[in-house]
C-alpha cells in the first residue's frame, strides 16, 4: 500500500523496492541490489521528493 | 436531522440523571455561526447545550482515547454520526478504550456541509446561518442565500455509504437509507489517469499552502500517538520548516499511518485552515485497503485492520 500510495503521488515504481531477504542470503542480496541498481540507473536521477538543501 | 437532536438531549439527560455514564461528549455552539464545537456534558441539566446539525463536521471519537480516559474514569457517552462510530470502533479495536467504557448514541446522518463552498457564495462575513430540513439559509451583512443542503454536502459526505453507525447502544432516529455508488473512488481515479510528472505536480500543488500547524493530525482521531513522528526530535524524521519536500513528507507519511485505519471522516480537511484537501492522500489508501484486503475501517468489533495481521492470502507480489 505504501509503494501504491508513493506511485499515486507521481513516483516511479521502479524507484520502489520491497525485499524480504535473510541475513543467511547473501547472494540474494547482492542480486537484489544490482537488479535494483540497474533499473534506476535506467531510469536516471530522481527528481521528485529529493530535498534541495541548496534553497 | 434536526428532529434528532430532543432525542439525543433526552438521552443524554436520562444517561446522566441514572448515572449509567459519567459524561456525555456531544456538539454544542460554537462562537460564530456556522461553527460547532465538542462538549462534554457531567450534568443532566446541561443537555440544552446539547446541538446536532449540518456542520458538525469535527469527529468525536477524537475525544475519547487512552490519553482523554483513565480506567478510573466511569462510561463515556458519544454522540456519534457514522464515521464517529466506526472510528469509536477503530478505537476498540486498536484496544485505546474498551467497549465497556463507551456509551455510543447512535446519530443517523444527512452529512455535513462543506463551510468553504457557503462561505464562497458570500463576500462578507456570515452572520447567521439556520436549517430547515434539507434548506439551508445563510445569512450576512449584505444578503441571504437559500441553498439545498444537497448542493453544499462535503465530498466525504457525498460519497459516504455508511451514514448510519454500524454499533452503537441506542439510537437518536431511525436509520437513513444508505446510498450505494457505482464509482466511489472516481477522485483517486481522475488523478490516476494522470502522468506520473502530473501527479507530482497535483500533491505539491495541493499541499503548497500547507503551514504545518498540524491541525488535520490533531483533529483525526486516529492520531493518538502521545508523541507525533514531526514532532520527535531524536532522530528527526522530518525537517520541522516550510521546505516542499519536508511538508509532503509529513502529509505523506500521516497518511501513510492511517492506511487501512481511515474511515474518511473528513475531520482533517475540516480542520485544515488552507482548505487542503488531504484526503486526496488517505482516499488511495481506502481504495487499496477495499480492492486488495475488501477492508472498510471501523464496521466490525471482531476482526483486525488489514495492516495489523497477517493472512497467507495477503497479497505479497510486491515483494520480490
Amino acid at each position: 500500500m505504501m509503494g501504491n500510495l508513493l506511485e499515486h503521488m507521481g513516483i516511479d515504481r521502479d524507484r520502489i523496492h520491497f525485499s524480504w531477504i535473510s541475513s543467511a542470503e547473501a547472494t540474494k542480496f547482492v542480486d537484489v541490489v544490482r537488479e535494483i541498481s540497474e533499473k534506476v540507473r535506467a531510469l536516471g536521477p530522481n527528481k521528485k521528493f529529493v530535498k534541495d538543501y541548496t534553497k | 436531522m434536526d428532529t434528532c437532536i430532543e432525542k439525543i438531549r433526552a438521552i443524554g439527560a436520562d444517561l446522566l440523571a441514572k448515572g449509567t455514564v459519567e459524561k456525555v461528549i456531544g456538539f454544542a455552539d460554537g462562537s460564530i455561526p456556522m461553527a460547532t464545537r465538542p462538549i462534554a456534558l457531567t450534568s443532566d441539566k446541561e443537555v440544552d447545550k446539547l446541538v446536532f446539525n449540518s456542520v458538525c463536521g469535527l469527529n468525536l471519537a477524537n475525544y475519547v482515547s487512552k490519553n482523554s480516559l483513565s480506567s478510573k474514569e466511569g462510561k463515556i457517552a458519544v454522540v456519534a454520526k457514522g464515521c464517529d462510530a466506526r472510528n469509536l470502533v477503530t478505537h476498540i479495536v486498536e484496544n485505546q478504550i474498551s467497549r465497556e467504557q463507551i456509551y455510543i448514541i447512535g446519530v443517523p446522518c444527512t452529512g455535513m456541509v462543506d463551510k468553504r463552498k457557503i462561505a464562497a457564495l458570500f463576500d462578507d462575513e456570515i452572520t447567521g446561518f439556520e436549517e430547515h430540513g434539507d434548506t439551508l439559509t445563510i445569512t450576512s451583512a449584505s444578503k441571504t442565500e437559500t441553498v439545498k443542503k444537497a448542493d453544499v454536502l462535503r465530498h466525504n459526505c457525498r460519497v459516504c455509504t455508511h451514514s448510519n453507525p454500524p454499533v452503537y447502544d441506542v439510537m437518536a432516529g431511525d436509520p437513513v437509507e444508505e446510498q450505494t455508488l457505482d464509482h466511489p473512488y472516481e477522485d483517486v481515479d481522475q488523478i490516476a489517469a494522470m502522468d506520473l510528472d502530473a501527479r507530482w505536480a497535483y500533491f505539491e500543488n495541493l499541499t503548497k499552502n500547507c503551514i504545518r500547524c498540524y491541525a488535520c493530525r490533531n483533529a483525526c482521531p486516529l492520531c493518538y500517538c502521545p508523541t507525533c513522528f514531526v514532532d520527535e526530535s531524536s532522530p528527526q524524521w522530518v525537517g520541522k520548516g516550510q521546505n516542499e519536500i519536508d511538508v509532503t513528507t509529513f502529509h505523506f507519511l500521516r497518511a501513510f499511518h492511517c492506511a487501512g485505519r481511515c474511515t474518511d471522516c473528513g475531520a482533517c480537511v475540516e480542520a485544515c485552515p488552507m482548505g487542503i484537501n488531504v484526503r486526496d492522500f488517505t482516499r488511495k489508501l481506502n481504495k487499496d485497503a477495499l480492492e486488495l484486503f475488501g477492508w472498510e475501517a471501523g464496521l466490525v468489533l471482531d476482526k483486525r485492520p488489514p495492516l495489523d495481521a497477517y493472512s497467507p492470502n495477503d497479497p505479497n507480489d510486491f515483494i520480490k
